[in-house]
């Protein structure tokens, strides 16, 4: 039996975001290169870059709204497109973040960044942490498998204490450094950056789960067992949820 | 309010119903869905005896209303189809006038004396939302109403002899969008004083106007749940190919 037309408009609407997914990794990665190798060339790639994620979000939104007013979908059509309207915000929001980092590595050219800061703030693992969630998060929106979800999301917490730590690491270097505060502050707002970036792969976890499963993740505790971490936690559907912030 | 139990159903050596079992509540709006001959006008009829009509047919199982099985030899037919109103996919009013339409059943039914026909058609004709339009020529023939205000009549003339449940059988299918529109809002005002079961190939409708939704394929009932769960997240894969139109 041919493809419906509705089901190759929903296939080129998925394949618009994967391209725009694949080009926000890339804008992160670019990003973590020029911090830390103060590589201001690549900065202003990323920069300049920017402007395709902003126009990748424009244009999914505009088809997705098409989607609903041509389609009327239902049922996963619906949350496909209803996922892939706030994946797009996300990918947008990370990449503003990926463009900001940048824009400090170029206005941040006067100064020396300390090496030392860096490694101890663990700017690179935090780097590392969130282009894992958003590769993982990627390949679990591909294949559809989400019984993994658990150990991404554990990943934002790795996230989060780091940039608990950074203070009390940041305050101590000033104190030692007090020619460096300006820099100082700048460099904690990156890892600030990093931490939200984390949140928003977060937010990503929970809209493929939500299209794939039906399963509402947001605004729930956070259960360390070992059936979270497989992803098998006993979050029930969406009739069942109720808000418990 | 509804139940049926393993209901089988045969058009001669047909088997039309198969164990079909389903609760539906007071006040409340269910939806059939299906593709054309899945069984669920069939099913729908049952509720008010209409498939007795049929010659060469046969039922097996249980059908209650408010806890009476209506399909017991003590039932009265016409008493049932009076409790059980019935609308039509085409509007089919009466050759009489607007008022001699609303009155009919309550004439035929000896129901009342000459005041309370009046009262009960102008209220029959406000609940089926047509009374502001046609209050002025109530004697004037049912057939100069357009097709829209036609099948509000045939609501009206249902809603006259007080009936507890409104079988609706693809009620809107033959109108245009604008008279679809008031066909629902009154589904969603009607709810409030009766039970309604709906027929419909238009699963936009089922999803706007019901509570619960069954999907019906080759005579079995695939899936019954509320409305919000079938059109967001069906548990029966047909159930999902169906409504996002994956059936050829």
């Amino acid at each position: 039996m041919n493809m419906k037309h509705s089901e190759q408009e929903l296939i080129l609407l998925k394949e618009e975001v994967i391209q725009m997914w694949k080009f926000v990794i890339t804008q992160i990665e670019k990003s973590k290169n020029a911090l830390l190798n103060d590589d201001i060339e690549l900065a202003r790639e990323v920069v300049s870059r920017e402007k395709r994620v902003d126009l990748y979000e424009l244009k999914i939104e505009s088809d997705c709204e098409n989607h609903i007013a041509l389609y009327a979908p239902v049922a996963i059509d619906l949350r496909l497109v209803l996922s892939l309207l706030k994946i797009t915000s996300s990918l947008e929001r990370i990449g503003d973040f990926a463009e900001s980092i940048a824009r400090y590595v170029i206005m941040d050219n006067s100064t020396i960044l300390n090496p030392k800061i860096v490694v101890e703030l663990k700017v690179e693992i935090m780097f590392d942490l969130v282009i894992g969630m958003l590769t993982d998060t990627f390949a679990l929106f591909n294949s559809g498998r989400t019984d993994v979800y658990g150990k991404i999301l554990c990943k934002d917490d790795e996230v989060d204490t780091i940039y608990k730590n950074s203070f009390n690491i940041m305050t101590q270097f000033l104190l030692n450094n007090p020619t460096m505060i300006r820099s100082g502050l700048e460099l904690i707002l990156v890892v600030r950056k990093l931490e939200r970036i984390g949140d928003y792969c977060s937010n990503l976890v929970e809209d493929v789960v939500f299209y794939v499963d039906a399963k509402v993740l947001k605004h729930k505790p956070v259960i360390k067992t070992e059936e979270y971490l497989d992803g098998n936690s006993e979050e029930t559907d969406n009739q069942n949820d109720t808000e418990e912030e | 309010m509804i139940e049926t139990k393993n209901i089988n159903f045969y058009y001669g050596s047909f088997h039309a119903l198969k164990d079909i079992s389903m609760k539906m509540d007071k006040n409340t709006v269910t939806a059939f869905i299906g593709p054309s001959g899945c069984g669920k006008s069939t099913f729908l009829r049952l509720f008010n005896r209409m498939n007795d009509l049929i010659d060469d047919t046969k039922l097996t199982g249980e059908c209650y209303v408010n806890g009476v099985n209506i399909y017991q030899k003590s039932i009265q037919v016409d008493d049932l189809r009076k409790r059980i109103g019935m609308v039509f996919q085409k509007p089919n009013p009466f050759p009489k006038t607007i008022f001699e339409n609303v009155a009919y059943g309550l004439r035929v039914n000896d129901m009342g004396d000459k005041q309370f026909i009046n009262q009960r058609v102008e209220e029959s004709l406000k609940g089926a939302a047509l009374w502001g339009e046609v209050k002025d020529k109530l004697h004037k023939s049912a057939f100069e109403l357009s097709g829209g205000q036609q099948q509000r009549l045939c609501i009206a003339r249902a809603l006259a002899v007080s009936p507890e449940v409104l079988l609706m059988d693809e009620p809107a299918s033959a109108l245009d969008p604008i008279s679809t529109s008031k066909i629902e809002e009154l589904i969603h005002e009607l709810k409030k004083d009766y039970t309604i079961v709906i027929v419909t190939h238009n699963m936009q409708q089922a999803a706007r106007v019901s509570d619960k939704t069954g999907f019906f394929m080759l005579g079995e009932l695939v899936e019954f749940d509320d409305t919000k769960k079938i059109f967001l997240n069906p548990e029966n894969e047909q159930t999902q190919n169906y409504i996002t139109g994956r059936f050829g």
